[in-house]
């Protein structure tokens, strides 16, 4: 039981499982799940098909803040990869053509890859801090994503490419299949091989990795890199999901939902130790806190407010030191001796 | 003299971590005007005691006084307040803050409200003089050396007003000199009435400063003594809780690889500005080079050029006769050269990472992240060191920030093992191990040179270097300026007075 308890992702499920139980008393047949039409529908689906693209970004995030990182720009990503797609099958005669929206999907994916690489060189190559290094391409890439969809919506209609965001393969929403895809290709290359060794040493201590033979700036790049990938594909799906591209408004704050994902997740901002399950629970945490958002009908005014209580709550329970003092208030006798206004813990 | 009421009294003390009893029922004393020596085998529990009397761990059993008063303290700052002043075993400074800032840190001088910085630079420089330490006080810590770092923490305990003073370790990276200069303030700080708790695992330091001594064993008090009335024999035994034979056996190492025709590596002429001037020197199979020198005087900076950590400036490596480019310590790992740095904390430990994990660290990276190493193996491995170190607690999957400082360098020593090297450059190896575990290592480096394996040993202690190396290249001002065959006549004083006199004897 006390091992349950100190299971790092415990309360993140306790949360999820209370939000979950606020929708079943607030919405009739929350958990029915039914297959239509050999569709599988339901509320738990949809939660789990809109939060796809949020789930990607934060694989992604939970590798590189496990470097001791982090990525700013995959709202900008996100955007560009939708951009760029939308503006491609735009261009094609027959826009169901299934060739020329894999050629589409491959481009802006390729591009997406190759700003997440950008990312990684100017951190691993340049030694610019993460923040500052991602931060330039949040910004620019706005206006890169804005170029390439020159400052308009593109619209299309397009059967094969509506498959990735909003189509079933499978009885499955397609989403959901392409997250679970590379959830086990990321758990296969961090777990199976050693990739989250490596990740986890150069975050734990990165000089210490370089003397152990690590290949650091490399490991940085494919790391980046791989976030890149992740947000393209989310770019794609909520492009496709929409059947239309905005420069200005897609992916829009997805960085700093992901970035909450992931510590929710239990995977320390200061890098190191991840857990991809973790950042699975965390993503989905979120979503379901914007379904209970409507589902339990909260003034949209105050929505952000009751967003930002709720994973305070999440962090605050997740803090060992907040735990400690709030469940078993302390056995410690009061007489600290001099000062007890000092409660500074200074790590040894 | 009757003894004066102790200033401090610890009585059946427990603390237990998860798997590990680490303190039970430890009764301590400390009398003021003391120098008082805590002892035990790396795993004791010496810092364990320090940590749950200064607030940095609860305690779950036991008591604290503190001149006669009942304490428990709820951090290092209230410990600190009520007058103890600490220095831990692993050096808990800001290392990208200037130095004077290191030592003042949360007692600014303040002038008007204000930090008067002028005056905190003044009063540093001045504090560190009185230390025999020279350095740029507005200079980022981690620019200077480990020895000064600790040299900086110790400053900045003795200068903190206190009843107390507690050094964990403070001695393992420092040098002769610095020693004695450390000593001279203990005494004088005794002298003045303060109580001081020392630790260490150099018996001679040990007897040439303490007054009394308490023994620790696997967590339990084995008992208090008057250092004059304690042989070290004596201690030994009560310390690893048998007699230890063969510590001494080690002398004279004859060299049967005379006359081979060339060294397995050679350095020609490496260097770089700044580091440590151009040097050659060879090392040839099975063969053990000791490098002697004060702090400082360019051993480290050897090391590191031998293994890429640093871009040498100028000069060429060759290894087999074959030259080759050492641009990165993963370039010297294809070698199969291995470097153990001598900061741990800084260059080593992972610490949030199990023990297993970073044993097979240096390994895995090796090999490449698309080939892991097999489950099994790394359990065989693992297991392997384990036992060859005596790594205690003896669990794989312990965390090892967990472990005490002497078990975590064992597992440094212990990723290179792994790799069965060709070279292996040791800085400090037997940095805060105990007596009995040094004498293992020592043993170690013994059989692996037998075994072909070429050893570059770097260490503070003399003795230890003559003990092992059968060539000896000595530093002086980051130039290398003598290379000694080790045969009979050798002695540390004949170091000494070549490291001195800084000309080849
Ligand atoms: N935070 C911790 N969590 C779990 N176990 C710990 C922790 N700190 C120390 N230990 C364990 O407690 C025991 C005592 O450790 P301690 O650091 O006090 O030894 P020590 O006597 O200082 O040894 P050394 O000479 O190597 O510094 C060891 O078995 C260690 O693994
Ligand atoms: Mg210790």
């Amino acid at each position: 039981m006390s091992a349950l308890l100190r299971h790092r992702l415990f309360w993140p499920g306790v949360v999820l499982a209370g939000l979950l139980l606020l929708n079943v008393l607030m919405t009739r047949n929350f958990l029915a799940i039914e297959i239509k039409d050999g569709h599988l529908y339901g509320s738990l689906v949809d939660i789990a098909r809109f939060g796809a693209p949020l789930i990607l970004v934060a694989l992604g995030m939970t590798l590189v803040i496990a470097t001791g990182g982090i990525d700013l720009s995959v709202g900008s990503v996100v955007a560009i990869a939708g951009a760029l797609a939308c503006l491609r099958i735009g261009d094609l005669n027959d826009q169901n053509s299934v060739g020329g929206v894999l050629a589409a999907v491959g481009i802006s994916l390729g591009l997406a890859v190759l700003l997440g690489g950008w990312n990684g060189f100017l951190v691993a190559g340049a030694g610019i801090q993460p923040i500052i290094a991602t931060l330039i391409l949040m910004v620019a890439g706005r206006g890169l994503a804005q170029l390439i969809s020159d400052g308009q919506i593109i619209t299309i209609n397009s059967g094969p490419y509506k498959l990735i965001g909003g189509g079933y393969w499978l009885t499955l929403p397609f989403g959901i299949i392409v997250v679970l895809v590379v959830l086990a290709l990321t758990a296969f290359l961090t777990r199976r091989l050693a990739l989250g060794l490596l990740i986890e040493a150069v975050g734990g201590n990165a000089e210490a990795s370089r003397l152990s033979g690590i290949r650091a700036r490399g490991l940085l790049v494919t790391v980046y890199a791989f976030c890149g990938l992740c947000a393209g594909i989310a770019g794609l799906m909520i492009s496709s999901n929409v059947s239309s591209a905005d420069g200005n408004n897609a992916g829009l704050w997805i960085e700093l939902d992901a970035i909450l994902a992931v510590v929710i997740g239990g995977t320390s901002l200061a890098g190191g130790r991840f857990s991809l399950g973790g950042t699975v629970l965390g993503a989905l945490i979120i979503q379901t806190l914007t379904t209970t958002i409507y589902s339990i009908g909260v003034p949209p005014e105050t929505t952000l407010l009751f967003k930002a209580l709720v994973v305070t709550v999440v962090c605050l329970l997740q803090s060992p030191a907040f735990r400690a003092k709030v469940f078993h208030r302390r056995r410690r006798p009061s007489a600290s001796s001099t000062a007890s206004e000092g409660k500074v813990k200074v790590p040894a | 003299m009757s003894a004066p009421a102790p200033i401090l009294r610890m009585s059946g003390i427990g603390k237990q971590f998860p798997g590990v009893q680490a303190l039970d029922g430890v009764d301590f004393r400390l009398l003021p005007g003391e120098i008082h020596a805590l002892i035990g085998e790396n795993g004791a529990g010496k810092s364990t005691l320090i940590k749950v009397l200064t607030g940095v761990h609860d305690i779950d059993a036991g008591e604290i006084e503190l001149a006669g008063r009942k304490v428990v303290f709820a951090s290092p700052l209230a410990a600190q307040q009520a007058g103890i002043s600490t220095v831990y075993q692993e050096i808990n400074l800001c290392a990208n803050l200037p130095v004077a800032e290191n030592i003042f840190i949360g007692r600014e001088p303040r002038r008007l409200g204000r930090i008067h910085w002028k005056e905190m630079r003044r009063r540093a420089a001045e504090l560190l003089t009185r230390l025999e330490i020279d350095i740029d006080v507005s200079a980022p810590l981690s620019s200077y050396s480990l020895a000064v770092q600790q040299m900086v923490a110790i400053a900045r305990a003795v200068d903190i007003d206190a009843r107390v003073l507690i050094l964990d370790e403070p001695t393992s990276s420092l040098d002769a000199g610095e020693v004695a200069q450390l000593f001279r303030v203990m005494r004088r700080l005794r002298d003045e009435g303060i109580a001081i708790l020392f630790v260490s695992h150099f018996l001679d330091q040990l007897y040439e400063i303490s007054d009394r001594m308490t023994i620790l064993r696997n967590g339990r008090l084995v008992g208090e003594y008057l250092t004059a009335e304690l042989p070290q024999v004596e201690l030994v035994a009560k310390m690893i809780g048998r007699e230890l034979a063969d510590l001494e056996r080690l002398e004279g190492r004859p060299y049967a690889g005379e006359g081979k025709s060339a060294p397995l590596l050679e350095a020609r002429g490496l260097g770089r500005a700044g580091m440590i001037e151009p040097f050659t020197l060879g090392i040839g199979e099975g063969e053990v080079v000791g490098l002697a020198g004060l702090l400082g005087s360019g051993r480290t900076e050897i090391a590191r050029l031998l293994f890429g950590a640093d871009h040498a400036g100028q000069g060429s490596v060759w290894i087999d006769g074959e030259q080759v480019g050492l641009r990165s310590p993963r370039a010297a790992v294809r070698h199969r050269i291995a470097f153990c740095p001598e900061n741990r904390r800084a260059e080593g430990l992972i610490p949030g990472l199990t023990v297993r994990e970073n044993l097979i660290l240096a390994l895995q990276a090796a090999r490449g992240w698309t080939r892991p190493i097999p489950r099994s193996k790394q359990e065989e491995l693992v297991e392997k060191y384990i036992t060859a170190l005596n790594i205690r607690p003896a669990d794989p999957d312990q965390v090892i920030k967990n472990l005490s400082g002497g078990n975590q360098q064992k597992v440094m020593l212990a990723r290179w093992l792994i790799l069965q090297p060709r070279l292996l450059i040791l800085d400090e190896p037997t940095r805060g191990i105990d007596v009995g575990a040094k004498a293992e290592i020592q043993r170690l480096v013994t059989e692996l040179s037998d075994g072909g394996m070429a050893v570059l040993f770097i260490s503070a202690e003399l003795e230890e270097v003559l003990r092992l190396s059968h060539r000896v290249g000595v530093l002086r001002d980051r130039r290398l300026i003598a290379e000694l065959d080790n045969d009979d006549d050798l002695t540390t004083g004949d170091l000494m007075e070549t490291i001195a006199s800084g000309a080849a004897s």
